[in-house]
């Protein structure tokens, strides 16, 4: 890991400490001490935001396995026993059912902030693949949670999710059977969810390590895109950092309990407040909102195998995206059009998932296929191109020098 | 690099020789530093208690219904188990002799000479009165769980209340750790620090009662 | 530029074309009425609750199911906040099946407080045959399961109008349209308000004067239907007043802690550069 670490124990205990485990040199050198470009701004702020959605999802959700019974006949009757009886039960599942929808909005402006100001781009593309994996993770952990109150939502929305899996030739309805334990989902369905639903938080916990060491050794992009060149462009992350984080943190957790004591059902389905039945399927099956994406891509492809290869596809296209975008220009700041096929592209996504949510016929099919090969278009013909063929406009020397410039506009002479 | 404030709190004493101004300063920032500290503390420490409390028993375990049994089939020198609230409980029926064995003793000369009775003021003495309800001395209700560390005692097998001229043993034996109770369910002998208790119940009528 | 804003437009002609077509649900939107229990700081109207439970106990429990609800719940604060003894005095009203007692047989008691409410049939099968095959949903959540209305925007700043459905259901019977009355389904009556399509298989269950309200409430249908929909809000969501009361000092908190770190980052980042 790179930054320089002044930490010399001080204590009789921190000497004999440090000789055998060194990790307050490690949380001094890169927690505390570590340098961080100065022009850092609030969208950066989402990693810690994220870390800390993690952390709560953990924790409720380990209290919560406390009260749930992994049970076709009993997990429905354990959720509303948990809201019902349990001490502050209620609020425990409320805060992790919210939780996991804040963790996408997070999640969400994290990787487009990373898209837009260039994070994936050398000397940070492994980092950017671990985060593709950390999502790729967080949306099976989601898909097995939401499948565990064994409502009418859940329990279809396992099973249309699962049988994706039967698209693959040959092998397909082996596969789902494999996945079911059964013929079709049920109580065996429901125990290895709960299994892995349990497991996952700590793969991504794992990963998440994982990701801040790719972070600590390139050091963080900035808004400019500029490499740090000297101490004059970094601050400590403590206190700068820290605290800007933690006053983020906490407007974020205003939001979250916003929705979680004021409206904790609307980014759910009602109907999954209805017992699982496998003879009846409700009228629409649609998943949690950071799905819909997704989901009318496959729907768009008029195939079936077509369609779950679009949808996976969608999604592990992420993995060569710096490879993808040509330019040498990290920063959309300094791309006049790229800021503009950028801000399409979130368009599109959100139009995408608006889609998503809407029955598969007419209009939304039509503008699904439209928007879904214009989301391919994007990293394979726009991105390509557009690093060939755009100037961009020039760079300032360094992060420093641009701090300057905005502070003081008439103090730095005209480029 | 700069000064990394609230980072080192504390230096405020080195600073003498700043101006006024600058000492009313530092005290607003380290007050700012020291406000936001303390409300971020008591907001975690409030939050954490949810986290904690939801252990505890939840209402619908509080509201566990109570018990009733029909004492009727219990013969004398019988005695049947059955489960409240998780524990077993004792009910058993007991001799004429085994009566006059747990009258025999005074209660101050027992390890624990109070009654544990849920049905008695607290702090009452271990009479035998006081270990069985509504003067029906022939029926002891007690839960059968050891006061030591929660075993279950085997009735009949206590090394006291022998009743003479009889090889049968009475009151109850705990396996797990060697405790002994007498035919009242008194400790007598052994690691366990208390009789063993009687749960609140009532006689709804002469053969029947409602633990609970 | 020109493309943004061609596409721009596009995107929102979608979005306006799209709007009306969550009434395909085939569902007609319920009637608004307003509930004191709205409102981020509304709460229940306990008299209301109390009424709305004698509707429920004398009209709908002949059919109907209540499994997640236990007599005690009527004298937890928040809800109709019965006292204990009338809680013990209904619950002891009802008969219990328990066992098996030392002989192995099933026996009956009186109902305690700590008993679930007694469902109607022995299982679905039971309750299907008994009601010419239609099974009479659980009434635990149903206000939680079936939106009054549609719409994501609607949504969000209405609710899902759930105790809207239960009362434009109970309210809504009417004579079928021309059109439709010659296909009327055997043993089903018309009403535009249900959630699956609009012949209901339950017959108009109030009629005016139904129940006697011990608070000398005079029972016509609105007054019966608006009570029963209340009290089914409140079996759906029973920590409703808990949840926002503490949501009102969660909210406060976080906004003193919010400024407070705004100040202190303020002060920090001061002499940065």
């Amino acid at each position: 890991m790179s930054g320089p670490s002044n930490y010399k124990p001080t204590t009789a205990f921190g000497k004999w400490m440090h000789e055998r485990l060194p990790i307050m040199e490690l949380v001094q050198g890169q927690a505390l001490d570590f340098p961080t470009p100065k022009n850092l701004n609030y969208w950066w702020t989402f990693g810690g935001i994220l870390a800390v959605m993690l952390v709560v999802q953990l924790v409720t959700g380990i209290v919560l396995v406390m009260h749930y019974t992994p049970h076709a006949s009993m997990a429905f009757a354990s959720v509303e026993h948990i809201m019902r009886d349990v001490n502050s039960g209620w609020m425990l599942r409320y805060m992790h059912a919210n939780g996991a929808s804040m963790f996408f909005i997070a999640v969400y402006i994290h990787i487009f902030r990373g898209m837009y100001y260039g994070s994936y781009k050398a000397p940070r593309e492994v980092l950017w693949m671990i985060g593709v994996l950390i999502y790729l993770v967080m949306m099976a952990t989601a898909f097995m949670g939401y499948v565990l109150p064994w409502g009418q939502m859940s329990f279809w929305g396992a099973k249309v999710i699962t049988n994706l899996f039967s698209a693959i030739p040959f092998v397909g309805e082996s596969i789902t059977t494999l996945l079911w334990g059964g013929y079709s989902v049920d109580n065996p369905t429901l125990n290895r969810f709960f299994s892995l639903h349990y497991l996952l938080p700590f793969v991504l916990a794992a990963l998440v390590g994982l990701h801040i060491w790719a972070l600590h050794v390139p050091g963080n992009n900035n808004p400019t895109g500029v490499s740090v060149k000297s101490s004059q462009d970094t601050l400590p992350f403590h206190p700068y950092y820290t605290m800007k984080d933690a006053f983020a943190i906490v407007v974020f957790l205003m939001f979250y309990a916003a929705w979680t004591f004021f409206s904790p059902n609307y980014l759910g389905h009602a109907i999954n407040y209805q017992e699982a039945n496998p003879l009846v399927t409700p009228a629409h099956i649609v998943p949690e909102w950071y799905y819909l994406p997704f989901y009318a891509i496959l729907r768009a492809i008029p195939d079936k195998l077509g369609g779950v290869i679009a949808m996976f596809g969608s999604i592990l296209i992420l993995f060569v995206l710096p490879w993808l975008d040509t330019s040498k220009v990290r920063s959309g700041s300094y791309r006049p059009v790229f800021k503009y096929f950028f801000w399409i592209f979130v368009i599109v996504c959100v139009a995408l998932g608006y889609l998503g949510s809407k029955p598969p016929e007419g209009a939304y099919v039509t503008w699904s296929r439209i928007l879904t090969a214009y989301y391919f278009a994007h990293f394979i013909i726009i991105l390509p191109l557009l690093g060939l063929l755009e100037s961009p406009r020039p760079l300032p020397a360094s992060i420093s020098d641009d701090v300057l410039a905005k502070k003081h506009p008439a103090a730095v002479p005209a480029e | 690099m700069p000064s990394i404030p609230g980072g080192r709190r504390g230096n405020k004493k080195g600073k003498t020789d700043v101006s006024t101004a600058e000492h009313a300063e530092v005290n607003r920032r380290d007050f700012l530093y020291i406000a936001t500290g303390a409300v971020g503390a008591v907001g975690a420490a409030l939050t954490v208690w949810p986290f904690i409390n939801q252990m505890n028993p939840d209402a619908s375990v509080l509201a566990m219904a109570s018990v009733e049994v029909d004492l009727a089939p219990i013969a004398e020198g019988q005695a049947i188990t059955i489960k409240w609230r998780g524990n077993p409980v004792f009910i058993r029926h007991r001799t004429g002799p085994e009566i006059e064995a747990a009258k025999a003793v005074k209660p101050e000369d027992l390890p624990d000479p109070l009654a544990r009775s849920a049905n008695v003021k607290e702090g009452d003495p271990a009479t035998d009165e006081n270990r069985v309800v509504g003067g029906k001395e022939a029926i002891l209700v007690m839960m059968g769980v050891c006061t030591h560390l929660g075993c279950v005692p085997i009735g009949n097998e206590g090394d006291f209340a022998v009743v003479e001229g009889s090889t049968k043993h009475g009151g109850w034996f705990c396996p797990c750790h060697g405790s002994h109770y007498d035919t009242a369910g008194r400790i007598r002998k052994g690691p366990a620090p208390q009789n063993l208790p009687v749960p609140a119940y009532a006689y709804l009528t002469d053969t029947k009662i409602r633990i609970g | 530029m020109k493309l943004l804003n061609t596409l721009g437009i596009a995107i929102a002609g979608l979005m306006l074309l799209a709007a009306p077509v969550s009434a395909a649900e085939g569902q007609m939107p319920s009637k608004d009425i307003g509930f004191s229990f709205e409102g981020a700081f509304g709460k229940f109207d306990r008299g209301q609750l109390q009424r709305g439970y004698k509707v429920y106990k004398e009209v709908c429990a002949a059919c109907h199911s209540m499994h997640y609800v236990s007599f005690r719940n009527l004298s937890d604060k928040g809800g109709p906040e019965f006292t204990e003894e009338q809680v013990k005095a209904v619950a002891a009203t009802f008969t219990m099946q328990d066992g098996p007692n030392d002989a192995g047989d099933m026996f009956e008691r009186p109902g305690l407080p700590s008993d679930k409410f007694p469902s109607p049939f022995a299982n679905e099968q039971a309750a299907r045959s008994a009601n010419g095959g239609a099974y009479p949903p659980d009434l635990s959540l149903i206000t939680k399961f079936r939106p009054g209305w549609f719409g994501t925007f609607n949504q969000l700043i209405n609710g899902i109008g759930g105790p809207n459905y239960v009362y434009s259901v109970l309210t809504g019977y009417e004579d079928p349209p021309a059109e439709l009355a010659a296909e009327a389904p055997e043993g089903k009556s018309y009403n535009p308000y249900f959630a699956n399509g609009h012949w209901i298989g339950m017959p108009m269950p109030l009629s005016d004067d139904q129940v006697t309200f011990d608070d000398g409430t005079k029972a016509t249908v609105d007054q019966m239907a608006k009570d029963v929909s209340a009290f089914l809000a409140w079996t759906a969501e029973p920590k409703m007043e808990e949840r926002k009361r503490t949501g009102f000092m969660v909210m406060i908190y976080l906004g003193v802690l919010a400024l407070l770190l705004y100040l202190v980052k303020k002060k920090i980042w001061a002499n940065a550069h």
